[in-house]
């Protein structure tokens, strides 16, 4: 029997060349290459990634079934291994991987509807804050108080331009499938907030995204709204205003 | 001891989440990875905050990578304390592999030859850990497949020299030594037969499947009923060393929460047999 005689940790990495290309430089592990069991450590490699991306993305997989899904995952994850051992957030850049995808150039709204899967995600795992007071926020606007809103760590958005994301995402994640022919197709944007125990979504404005956008970089709410009307010149910020604080999207206010 | 107390518990899954908390049988317990579970906050904590006000709770990790090249991620290992203070676990468990490298982690329980070298590892890995964690950690035996000539210990006595030199406890996985028994053709009964009876804590049954494509290779894919060969494995290592709490994991094919309950009906059973001939020799 064999002991290794100089420091193993040249095992590690030969091991992993052996799981991503299917061939190995060094000899010792490429003997383990060639029992036809290694092929159970490269599966579970590869399934635990692509189980985790299906979890994440159930909306792009409902749109794509089981077989695109798998492929596309799996592609993913031979170029991202993920980086946290926890892979209950994995496949950040999944979205922008599809956007690339030859595979995808069919379905350009794909991408868009896995930045809302990717949203939801985020939303839901984010940390536990409080919501702005709106009585305090009220009282301080009032009295003609410029402040900062700053948004609770749940709250994300995403504005596509071109496609009718929100439309599909909700078709394919929460509602009923709808006939394509019924889609008006157009840009949208969709706001995630988790007001309480749960996610939820609406739909919102490309204005509304240009406000939240502005709270985030932390302009004070006259100039968000300024950028939200020039982006919509017809938005009632104050009713803007009423459907974010009602929706939980903020955490915060400071005066500016 | 107080883990003892606790008899047959199940692997926690979230679709099973209300009818477990509304649960009441006595001596359940459940069991949760907490890499599921190592967010910043919101609902999936919550309910398991709700779990563990009901039912004690254990964590067991799959991704530690103790016998790594690296020591423990020091950001993980902080976010699983955080989870521990959060949640008090009864137990806590990590396995005898490696899953990191290179700043990149490779979601299963790979092997390592069991040579000195990485035994010394392994060593300094647990004791950071269980420095991190403030407790002791059980170590799981993982599932084999394939045959390695650079092994210079066996697996019984790698553990036990480990339990010696970093004061860690056994989680015993009588299904991973049924499933690597096959498979490299090793005698189960004697590799449990070695195992130090005292230092196991708890024990893991789940079910195997065979390999599709490799005739003879069984895996450990926790996507059937335990098999009547574990649960035979399981009674000869109780009779040994007496009742453990035991876990039924299950993450394939899940079925309904109350056939989980009747699995771990027969193991509760068991314990309570074995609990019973323990006193009648005593007395």
């Amino acid at each position: 029997m064999s002991e290794l005689t100089t420091d193993d940790v040249y095992y590690y990495p030969a091991f992993l060349q052996a799981l991503l290309e299917d061939h190995c430089d060094d000899a010792t592990v490429a003997a383990l290459l060639r029992q036809p069991a290694f092929a159970v450590y490269r599966n579970t490699v590869f399934k635990g990634c692509v189980d985790a991306l299906a979890a994440n993305y159930p909306a792009v997989q409902r749109l794509v079934g089981n077989d695109w899904m798998h492929a596309a995952a799996l592609a993913y994850a031979r170029d991202h291994l993920p980086r946290q051992a926890s892979l209950i957030a994995y496949g950040e850049g999944f979205a922008a991987f599809l956007a690339a995808l030859p595979a995808a150039e069919e379905l350009p709204y794909l991408s868009g509807v896995a930045m809302l899967d990717r949203c939801w995600t985020e939303a839901h795992l984010a940390a536990d804050q409080p919501m702005v007071e709106s009585t305090a926020l009220q009282n301080a606007l009032v009295a003609g108080q410029d402040v900062r809103l700053v948004p609770h760590a749940a709250t994300r958005w995403h504005h596509d331009a071109q496609h009718p994301v929100t439309t599909i995402w909700s078709a394919n994640r929460t509602d009923p499938a709808i006939d394509p022919g019924d889609i008006d197709w157009q840009g949208e944007a969709a706001l995630f907030t988790r007001p309480q125990a749960e996610v939820q979504w609406q739909a919102i404005s490309h204005g509304a995204c240009c406000f939240l956008d502005a709270c985030r970089e932390g302009q004070p709410v006259t100039l968000a709204a300024a950028l939200a009307q020039a982006q919509e010149p017809d938005l009632d910020v104050a009713a803007l205003l009423a459907q974010l604080l009602l929706a939980g999207a903020f955490t915060a206010f400071t005066f500016h | 001891m107080t883990t003892h107390t606790i008899s047959a518990g199940l692997g926690l899954k979230p679709q099973h989440f209300d009818a477990a908390l509304a649960c009441g049988q006595a001596g359940l317990w459940f069991e949760v990875h907490p890499e599921n579970y190592l967010m910043d906050g919101g609902p999936r904590l919550a309910w398991l905050q709700a779990i563990r006000e009901r039912h004690p709770l254990a964590l067991h990790g799959v991704s530690l990578s103790l016998a790594g090249p690296d020591a423990p991620d020091p950001d993980h290992l902080r976010r699983l304390a955080h989870l521990i203070e959060r949640v008090e676990p009864v137990l806590v468990s990590e396995h005898l592999a490696w899953s990191r490298i290179a700043g990149h982690y490779l979601p299963d329980l790979l092997p390592v030859p069991r040579t000195s070298t990485t035994l010394a590892r392994v060593a300094a890995n647990i004791n950071r850990t269980q420095d991190a964690l403030k407790r002791r950690i059980a170590l799981e035996n993982p599932s084999h497949y394939l045959h390695m000539e650079q092994h210079a210990w066996s697996e019984p006595e790698f553990l036990q020299e480990l339990v010696r030199r970093t004061g860690c406890a056994l989680l015993i996985d009588v299904n991973n030594v049924h499933v690597s028994a096959c498979n490299l053709g090793i005698d189960a009964r004697a590799y449990l037969d070695q195992l130090p009876a005292a230092e196991i804590h708890e024990i893991h049954l789940a079910g195997h499947s065979a390999d599709a494509s490799l005739p003879g290779l069984l895996v450990d894919s926790h996507d059937a009923p335990v098999a009547p060969v574990v649960w035979a494995l399981y009674q000869h290592l109780i009779t040994r060393i007496g009742p453990r709490p035991t876990l039924i994991e299950r993450d394939g094919n899940v079925p309904a929460f109350e056939q989980l309950l009747q699995e771990r009906a027969m193991a509760a059973d068991l314990l309570a047999n074995v609990a019973q001939a323990d006193q009648e020799q005593a007395a």
